[in-house]
């Protein structure tokens, strides 16, 4: 009995830390290729098919790089901060379900990592982790451009999350539940968050661009005022790490996102007329149908997150990079006032539409 | 005088920012599926592709040579004096009489005919000056060496027969 629930958890960190590790360089073949695509280019096509292999031979690269440490670097939190920035995401990841539960030798499984009621506060306290590697990198370095980068990537996370998290708290006081869990069954069975809440969905995707530190409010890196930002001391893998972070990051705020507003790993229309028309074909028990089923979440939520990974890149070569007071402007002046109403709006419309 | 406010006031619908992000968001989608299904793309990939240039573009230079695979330079100095960048070296030498079997009779011959490349500015006065059409800027743009060395040519190096500006390898 132990025994099993010991391996079925390993394989499902084995499953999502394997499936965020092997969508890192098809992203950053995709952002790539798609940037071209989008500026009228052809992009990388020499490495593999299509370019496909380009990832591996950036690793080569980064890989066959000097490791170079800073002499005045504080090495111990200069070492942290890469580690952090990949670990605070992935351990986010681990309250995502990815799935109802499946069945396995005659026991049910249920398809996400840790299994706590207070889900959504952990992918909070994780996401809010993500401000720690900057400020560490940044202050670590001991450069003048990595603090300069550091202090508006802390600024900026900090200011977003406040929106970020108004807007999580008007969800959850439409589900009436911290569990991931109630929240995809709630949106199965009604709608999508999306459609009950939509500024909510709004405000909270413009805070999930801003906490990614992707453009356009990509303020920690501007490569053209502060070179790199907090990572510009890092080289070889240590700056592997950070970029591949930046990666996970994205991967775990589409799951956030598609959990919360976009009905999580509910079936899309049509999936589950094509799960009965499969289970019939081939004569699954009660067993064989959950299994499949599973499978076909699983399916929906990563095309929901495949959807907002694309949305991520198809943002980032559409928009130029906002300035500093004009972030501090959208985060504080209309964001946070507008997360506020919609706050009060939503619990107002709950009491009124449950009375 | 006062000062003018060019600043311009925005509309609600500008104020909004959403429209005119969903706007170019629809642009590069369009730009996307072009490039990704129609494999529509401005650029070239270059080094199997190349562009075409003016047949007056000046580029690397040769000197021409008569079908005796001589030179039709006579050392006569004229594109080194005229050259601005002070970019060609000639050694001028006697020529022998057994490589003028046709027609007029060339007594000088460059020994050594060196153009530094990186020096050269490529302005053309050199063909310009010569009155022999012995040197002669090709098309060919494609100058790099590895090394500072290699970027002065010699007379070996340019000695090429005159098939137009064009870089005709095989002939």
């Amino acid at each position: 009995m132990e025994y099993f629930d010991f391996l079925q958890l390993v394989a499902k960190i084995l499953l999502v830390v394997g499936v965020c590790l092997g969508v890192v360089p098809v992203m950053v073949w995709f952002e790539r290729r798609g940037a071209a695509w989008m500026q009228g280019r052809v992009g990388p096509n020499r490495v593999g098919p299509f370019g496909l292999l380009q990832p591996l031979a950036d690793v080569v690269k980064f890989i066959m790089k000097e490791d170079f440490t800073p002499k005045n670097a504080n090495k111990f939190y200069y070492y942290l901060a890469p580690l952090m920035a990949l670990i605070a995401p992935l351990c986010a990841l681990s309250v995502i379900p990815f799935g109802s539960k499946a069945i396995v030798n005659g026991q049910e499984i249920v398809l996400q990592i840790a299994q706590m009621d207070s889900g959504v506060i952990f992918i909070l306290a994780f996401a809010g982790l993500e401000v720690y590697p900057i400020i560490l990198a940044g202050w670590a370095s001991k450069n003048k451009y990595s603090v300069l980068g550091a202090l508006r990537g802390s600024s900026q996370i900090v200011s977003y999350e406040i929106s970020m998290g108004l807007a999580l708290l008007s969800m959850l006081i439409v589900y009436g539940s911290f569990n991931p869990h109630d929240m995809v069954s709630w949106q199965a069975s009604n709608y999508w968050g999306a459609f009950v809440n939509p500024f909510g969905a709004l405000v909270f995707l413009i805070s999930i661009f801003a906490e990614t530190n992707r453009l356009p409010f990509d303020l920690p890196e501007g490569e053209s005022e502060i070179v790199a930002g907090y990572h510009l001391e890092y080289g070889a893998m240590k700056f592997a790490l950070f970029f591949m972070a930046e990666y996970i990051a994205m991967i775990m705020a589409s799951a956030l996102i598609s959990t919360l507003f976009f009905g999580g790993y509910s079936l899309l229309p049509g999936m589950s007329q094509l799960i009965s028309m499969i289970s019939s074909h081939f004569g699954f028990g009660e067993v064989g149908t959950t299994n499949v089923t599973a499978v076909f979440q699983f399916v929906s939520l990563c095309s929901k997150v495949g959807f907002f990974m694309f949305l991520f890149v198809w943002i980032r070569w559409t928009l130029p990079r906002f300035r500093f007071d004009q972030l501090m402007d959208l985060g504080w002046k209309i964001l946070f006032p507008l997360s506020l109403i919609n706050l009060v709006v939503v619990t107002l419309m709950v009491y009124f539409l449950n009375k | 005088m006062g000062t003018i406010n060019v600043s311009k006031k925005y509309t609600a619908k500008e104020k909004a920012y959403l429209p005119a992000i969903l706007i170019g968001m629809k642009i590069t989608m369009k730009r996307f599926i072009e490039g990704f299904l129609f494999r529509k793309h401005n650029t070239i990939l270059y080094p199997e592709k190349k562009r075409d240039y003016s047949d007056r573009f000046r580029g690397a230079h040769f000197i021409s040579v008569d079908a005796n695979k001589t030179e039709n330079c006579t050392a006569c100095f004229l594109c080194e004096t005229v050259c601005p960048a002070e970019c060609i070296h000639i050694v001028a030498d006697e020529r022998e009489d057994e490589q003028n079997v046709y027609g007029v009779k060339k007594e000088k011959k460059p020994a050594s005919f060196d153009i530094d490349l990186l020096r050269c500015c490529f302005c053309g006065f050199c063909e310009e000056a010569c009155p022999k059409d012995a040197i002669k800027l090709s098309t060919n743009y494609e100058m790099s060496t590895y090394s500072r060395d290699e970027a002065i040519v010699d007379l070996d190096q340019l000695k090429r027969p005159m098939n137009g500006r064009h870089e005709k390898k095989d002939k």
